[in-house]
């Protein structure tokens, strides 16, 4: 397998950093070498939250790195925050219910497209796509997913971020679904415990997110 | 006992001490010594001293001593406390330590109510570096960092530490203002601290001392400012809270 | 006391977590905090393990008082440590000169922040000085510096150790990637590697018997004239020399007829490791070199592993030559090809750009 190097950012609050840890958590039990380190600094309050998880069968080396082969952004400053990573081969997986798709010249791949996203585009969101919206790949290497639409909708808002999850774990293929369960399972433990229906929002979401993306390979 | 007659505690091969003629040092050592010996308590005392002069202790004694970092021997202590409870903890210090340098400790251990026994010497100056303004020094006090006398208005008044104490202490714990005037006083109010400790509580004794080689005082001046200034100014009690 | 760690297993955890459980398994008996970034989660686990253990924990007013205070318990023959980072490492000057004067067996965690002052809470390697060389004294410390979270676990059980066998206080340097990020190791009991119970004894008291069959009861660090200084200093000094071959960790691969070496340290000692062996795969052959001990410094490794890769060398670190200089110190001696430098002070640094250096 390739040594896949994450990058997960979100607002506060969207549980980017649960995501990367339980994806890293479920590479490690499924006996992957898997490095996760949150990005703690001044962003922590009220700023973008950046996650950087690493999974491969080799050693892994430097917690950080300069280009990620998967960027995952759930706001549109989180897509500046990471444009940084990107790179010729880097697949970006995106939140299409909060974030307009950029668009990427093949000629510019790199910061240009992304300055371009204003705040303003947050705006603008909620008319400009519906619940319905299929996943699609909007540009090269784009796959954009409306998992906080989905996550309102079909489950709970608190779950996106799982819609996400199954998302990143079926294009990357590093894990298979269950072992995240298993990771999650492991996490909220106590908590799934006392509440039933979260674990079984939880796992929904998960495999809601995985089948979209397999919905759009296929297609 | 006489005053002449050496406590059991003390160590007789570094005496005469080291400490300099008319010093109230050696007098609150013997009123520590006597309490010491009297409670039987030699055995578990565990005494360390500060930067300063009371650095000179550090081997005054026959039980186990060491000397720590200006202001940081109430934290030895506490540490060491904590780490074995039998033993007796006893931290020694002057007004320099204690009220400025390492006030936090003092103030942070008293709030703790860790059971060690502090005993902070006033002597209204920093002798060992040459005789400068102390947290303690009173107002008009010359010293020579206040060449012309002590200013209040520019740096405050003298610091009471006890009372500065009674504020945050548990009630259990032990705050006393003694002199090397009345050593007997002294010594029964180190007893206490002790005692203090071994039930399980903070205990602050001050001493007020003397310093005739800073202050430049023959004995009779010497003994007429511990006897009228300080003590006008420094309540020698058990200070309640 | 109880065992924290009895079987051997593997786990995936924050490097905070992983310093609490290495003390604990190792039998640490107290911890002395105060509260900074990013070490703290180091206390947060601590505490909540502690009492299960039977050991303790005390929450000080500073960082001076957290380093006295386990120098206290320290006197009383227990293992005892604290974990701090950037302010906090030079507040914690003041006790470690202590500890290197009346060779008291002090552990310090630092988690490296970025410097100078408040700087960030994230990451640097810029507490490197701090570490081997703060304080007025002359750096008698064992500073190990790891870069992984099974290194920062090996480590913290070995810096109790050899503390106590060699007393001199003992520095683990990590920093805020190793204390944030969350990776897999093998947590075990020290015993089963041949580390026995801690050899702990009480440093001051009737029970610790000196030269002349007397008690030591008497114990300072002041004193009245030069000559005594000199004479003490020259036999911790010399108690320092004879123990370095000893002390001294390092990793090396690499083969005769290498274009350069790449020189570096903690984690970024890792991305070195990943560019070498990449440009390795690429058919350049590149040599590498990380030093485990910072003090007492591999020099003699370093100096081999230098000429072996014909005198040229690259150093890496997240500071400005503060490992570049002991390393360029090591080598003071040796005709130089080339010494280049990558530095970023309290950024961290990745395996690509060190690549780039060493093209370049």
């Amino acid at each position: 397998m390739r040594h896949w190097k994450v990058v997960a950012a979100g607002e506060g609050g969207q549980g980017v950093q649960a995501m990367a840890e339980t994806l890293a958590l479920a590479a490690y039990r499924a006996g992957l070498n898997a490095l996760y380190i949150p990005n703690f600094g001044i962003e922590q309050r009220g700023g973008v939250s950046l996650a950087l998880v690493q999974v491969s069968e080799r050693a892994i080396g430097a917690p950080k790195f300069r280009t990620a082969s998967l960027v995952v952004a759930l706001s549109p400053r989180s897509l500046e925050r990471t444009a940084g990573y990107l790179g010729p081969e880097t697949v970006i997986l995106y939140d299409s219910s909060l974030v307009d798709a950029p668009r990427i010249s093949d000629r510019v791949v790199g910061l240009q497209s992304y300055d371009t996203i204003a705040p303003e585009a947050f705006a603008e969101r909620i008319s400009y796509h519906d619940q319905r919206m299929p996943v699609r790949a909007a540009g090269r290497g784009m796959v954009a997913l409306p998992a906080s639409d989905l996550a309102r909708q079909r489950l709970h808002p608190r779950v996106f971020n799982m819609i996400i999850l199954g998302a990143v774990v079926s294009l990357t293929g590093v894990v298979e679904l269950g072992a995240v369960k298993g990771a999650l399972e492991e996490k909220l433990n106590r908590r799934f415990r006392q509440d039933p229906q979260l674990k079984e929002h939880n796992f929904q979401a998960l495999e809601l997110g995985y089948a979209r993306i397999k919905e759009t390979m296929a297609v | 006992m006489s005053e002449l007659s050496m406590p059991r505690c003390w160590n007789r091969e570094t005496k005469p001490h080291s400490f300099c003629p008319g010093c109230g040092h050696g007098l609150v050592l013997k009123a520590l010594g006597m309490a010491v010996d009297e409670l039987e308590l030699a055995e578990q005392v565990t005494f360390a001293c500060d930067i300063g002069c009371s650095l000179l202790a550090w081997n005054f004694f026959n039980f186990p001593s060491l000397q720590t970092h200006h202001g940081r021997t109430i934290p030895v202590m506490v540490g060491l406390k904590k780490a074995d409870s039998k033993r007796v903890a006893v931290a020694y210090m002057g007004d320099g330590g204690g009220y400025s340098i390492g006030l936090q400790h003092l103030v942070s251990t008293a709030v703790r109510d860790d059971p060690v026994t502090v005993i902070l010497v006033n002597n209204t100056v920093y002798a060992m570096t040459g005789g400068q303004m102390a947290p303690t020094t009173l107002p008009g006090q010359k010293t020579e960092t206040t060449p012309f006398g002590r200013d209040e208005a520019e740096t405050g008044f003298p610091l009471k530490g006890p009372e500065l104490l009674a504020g945050v202490v548990h009630p259990e714990a032990y705050l006393a203002r003694g002199t090397v005037a009345q050593v007997l006083r002294l010594k029964k109010t180190i007893q206490k601290g002790l005692e203090t400790q071994r039930k399980g509580h903070f205990a602050f004794i001050e001493a007020l001392s003397t310093c005739p080689t800073n202050w430049r005082t023959n004995a009779a001046a010497t003994w007429s400012f511990l006897e009228r200034e300080m003590s006008d100014y420094y309540q020698t009690a058990e200070i309640p809270h | 006391m109880e065992k924290a760690v009895r079987k051997e297993r593997r786990v995936f955890m924050t490097g905070n977590e992983v310093v609490a459980w290495a003390a604990l398994a190792a039998g640490a008996v107290h911890m002395f905090g105060y509260p900074i970034t990013p070490q703290n989660e180091i206390m947060h686990y601590w505490r909540r393990l502690a009492p299960e253990y039977g050991r303790g924990f005390l929450q000080t007013e500073d960082e001076l008082s957290a380093g006295f205070t386990a120098i206290g318990a320290i006197i009383a023959g227990k293992a005892a440590f604290s974990a701090t980072a950037g302010p906090g490492t030079i507040l914690f000057q003041e006790p470690l000169s202590m500890a290197e004067m009346m060779r008291l067996p002090l552990v310090l965690v630092v988690q490296q922040r970025g410097g100078p002052s408040t700087a960030t809470v994230i990451y640097s390697q810029q507490e490197v000085t701090l570490a081997c060389f703060g304080g007025n004294g002359e750096g008698m410390r064992l500073v190990y510096s790891t870069a992984s979270h099974q290194e920062l676990y090996d480590y913290t059980i070995k810096a109790f150790h050899h503390a106590w066998s060699y007393r001199f206080p003992t520095l683990v340097l990590g920093d805020g990637y190793q204390a944030k990020m969350r990776e897999a190791l093998i947590i075990y009991d020290p015993a089963e590697r041949g580390w026995e119970a801690i050899p702990a004894e009480p440093i001051l008291g009737p029970e610790r018997i000196q030269g002349g069959g007397r008690p030591l009861l008497h114990l300072r660090n002041a004193f009245s004239v030069e000559e005594e200084l000199a004479e003490v200093l020259r036999e911790h000094l010399d108690d320092f020399a004879r123990a370095a071959p000893e002390l001294v960790e390092y990793e090396f691969t690499g083969e005769p007829g290498a274009e350069i070496l790449v020189a570096a340290h903690g984690i970024v000692g890792r991305a070195a490791r990943a560019a070498v062996e990449e440009l390795r795969a690429e058919g350049r052959p590149v040599n590498f070199f990380r030093a485990i001990t910072l003090r007492p410094f591999p020099e003699e490794a370093l100096l081999e592993a230098l000429r072996i890769s014909g005198g040229a060398m690259l150093v890496v670190e997240s500071a400005v030559g503060q490992f570049g200089r002991m390393a360029r110190l090591a080598v003071a001696g040796e005709p130089l090809r080339s010494f280049k430098t990558l530095y970023r002070p309290g950024v961290g640094i990745a395996a690509e750009e060190i690549k780039e250096a060493v093209l370049a």
